[in-house]
């Protein structure tokens, strides 16, 4: 397997696409949204309870490639007792390290999801590590119609 | 009987013909294996648009200056060679188009318009792609006609005996892919005219697979329309051709507005061209068509290599070409669909008897961008995604397909790179 590959496709990645954490339905969820990737068909929706401003639960459904699926776990985990205002601070910076260009900066805040840093080198595959990110978002603000990112 | 010699051809001089497949890919040789999606060009058909770009450029069927007849002449003699190629009657049956999506949408709303009015029923198959399906939707949604389903079976063919019951006195057309994209099936088109025929329905073929894969002879298949794409059978980009009945382009309105489609304007009233410029309106791709005119003899001097007769003529070439094309992919395909088979975990997407040089599976380990972007890696192009046929991979149940489609360059050798290339997949996911 080459470097390169390894770079993407890090250990924790290929953990996390093998058994994804808070997979399926949260039951009566305070804020729900669907993600959709038209071009190769990635599907997922997340669930939320939220307790103030507070992600007291949260959980995904669907299908996807690794990146995806993975970035979906591997989201749930970072974002669960944080407020609004840090879950907006981690997204902000996971979306500035996988479309940074130039030099790869250090990430110490993003913990466990630093892993994606080597999605920057492969564009189209941005899209999958962000997907969740994004469906995320438009669960926080209640939005209902369908996120896409084309 | 065959007009082949028994000479075998030998693979690397034809892959000699196409100098992209050189390109090294993270260090590893390039395996081409995203054919469906568009092949590559031999070194003839670029260095055919470029010389004529160099030497040959002007306007055509205007100007009584030398350059403008140079280029009117090789834009003449394309439709021609494209005319025996599609085994058309006439010239005037041979449209040129942006592509075969433009040839289908030419005739969903030229024809579609003239000839369909609410209730009407056009039947398209659920192996078609999304080019053979909206267009149809956007008629439908004009005229109140209803676009029906054919159905499939799971190893992807169609139902006939559902097609024939489908089949009524409100069926005004039938739509059909003649090889799909996705599985590479190769439906019984001919039979499926004849039975749309009994009933007074047109039909219209996409021939977008078609066409790099078998001798076409739309006299024989008896079509009304047959629509090509010419990147697709190792011609240029943004050209394609759609055969059209004569009797039917002509009673058909035009469909676009324009110079070199009319034959007098005035304010008053406006005559238009005689075919086939009628559906050629403005100036049109003409490098593009020079380029299709050199596939079609790129193709033809493969036939030559093949046929001892000297003198044959370019139909008999071309038919030679198929014959040799049709066996070595048949090879190529039975030759990896053992070898897929073999690897636990993967499953063929598309096994129907009669198919045409596609690859397509899925992986129970790893979806197929993941299984793309590692094949990348060391150096194979395939294809992965829904193939731009959402509701096939609705019926198959799979959100996405990972496609290997061949071509003529390719070898046993590359089948072994992509096979090999699975395995680091599972080696990785499994």
């Amino acid at each position: 397997m080459s470097l390169e590959l390894r770079e993407l496709y890090q250990e924790v990645i290929l953990d996390h696409n093998r058994h994804p954490r808070n997979r399926g339905k949260l039951e009566q969820p305070t804020g729900f949204a669907e993600g959709h990737n038209p071009l190769c068909g990635d599907q997922i929706q997340v669930y939320l309870h939220m307790e103030g401003s507070t992600v007291r639960e949260v959980s995904f459904e669907g299908s996807g490639c690794a990146i995806s699926t993975a970035s979906a776990s591997l989201m749930t985990e970072a974002i669960k007792g944080k407020t609004l205002k840090q879950v907006e601070a981690v997204f902000h910076e996971f979306q500035e390290m996988v479309t940074a260009t130039g030099e790869a900066a250090e990430h110490p805040d993003l913990g466990d999801l630093e892993v994606f840093g080597g999605v920057r080198e492969y564009p189209v595959r941005i899209k999958c590590a962000t997907l969740p990110w994004h469906t995320l978002k438009a669960a926080l603000k209640g939005q209902e119609e369908k996120v896409s990112t084309e | 009987m065959s007009l082949l010699t028994k000479k075998p051809v030998d693979i690397q001089s034809i892959r000699r013909d196409f100098p992209i497949l050189d390109t090294l890919v993270n260090g590893h040789t390039l395996v081409y294996l995203d054919n469906g999606a568009s092949s590559q060009k031999p070194t003839a058909v670029i260095e055919a648009m470029n010389e004529y770009y160099l030497h040959t450029h002007a306007n055509v069927h205007r100007g009584v200056h030398y350059l403008s007849q140079k280029a009117t002449q090789q834009f003449d003699r394309a439709r021609e060679l494209m005319r025996v190629f599609l085994n058309a009657r006439s010239g005037k049956e041979v449209i040129f188009t942006a592509g075969c999506t433009a040839s289908i949408n030419l005739v969903a709303q030229s024809w579609g318009r003239a000839n369909l009015k609410a209730g009407d029923e056009i039947l398209i198959s659920t192996m078609e792609h999304h080019s053979n399906i909206v267009p149809w939707q956007l008629i439908a949604e004009q005229t109140g006609a209803v676009v029906r389903v054919i159905p499939m079976t799971d190893s992807g063919e169609l139902e006939l005996d559902v097609y024939e019951r489908m089949l009524n006195e409100r069926t005004k057309m039938v739509a059909l892919v003649h090889v799909s994209n996705s599985l590479g099936t190769i439906n019984p088109v001919k039979d499926m005219i004849h039975s749309a025929h009994r009933i007074g329905a047109k039909v219209l073929i996409d021939g977008a697979q078609g066409a790099p894969h078998l001798r076409i002879d739309v006299q024989d298949l008896d079509a009304d329309f047959y629509a090509v794409s010419c990147h697709k059978m190792y011609g240029p980009t943004g050209i394609g051709v759609l055969y059209g009945k004569q009797h039917l382009l002509e009673a058909m309105p035009p469909y676009q507005g324009g110079g070199d489609m009319i034959h007098t304007v005035s304010f008053e009233k406006t005559t238009y061209a005689e075919l086939p410029f009628k559906f050629e309106a403005g100036t049109p791709n003409i490098a593009g068509v020079v380029g299709l005119g050199a596939t079609v003899e790129y193709l033809a001097a493969i036939g030559s290599r093949l046929v001892e007769e000297p003198n044959v003529e370019l139909g008999g070439r071309l038919d030679a070409c198929f014959e040799w094309i049709g066996d070595h992919e048949s090879d190529l395909t039975k030759y990896g669909t053992e070898a897929l088979s073999e690897v636990s975990g993967l499953k063929l997407t598309g096994t129907a008897p009669h198919k045409a040089g596609i690859l397509a599976f899925t992986m129970d380990c790893a979806h197929p961008h993941d299984v793309g972007t590692v094949l990348d890696n060391v150096g194979i192009a395939v294809r992965t995604g829904h193939h731009c046929c959402m509701p096939l991979m609705h019926r198959l149940g799979v959100p996405a397909t990972t496609r290997a489609s061949l071509g003529i360059y390719n070898t046993k050798q590359e089948i072994d790179s992509l096979v090999d290339g699975v395995k680091k997949v599972k080696e990785m996911f499994g």
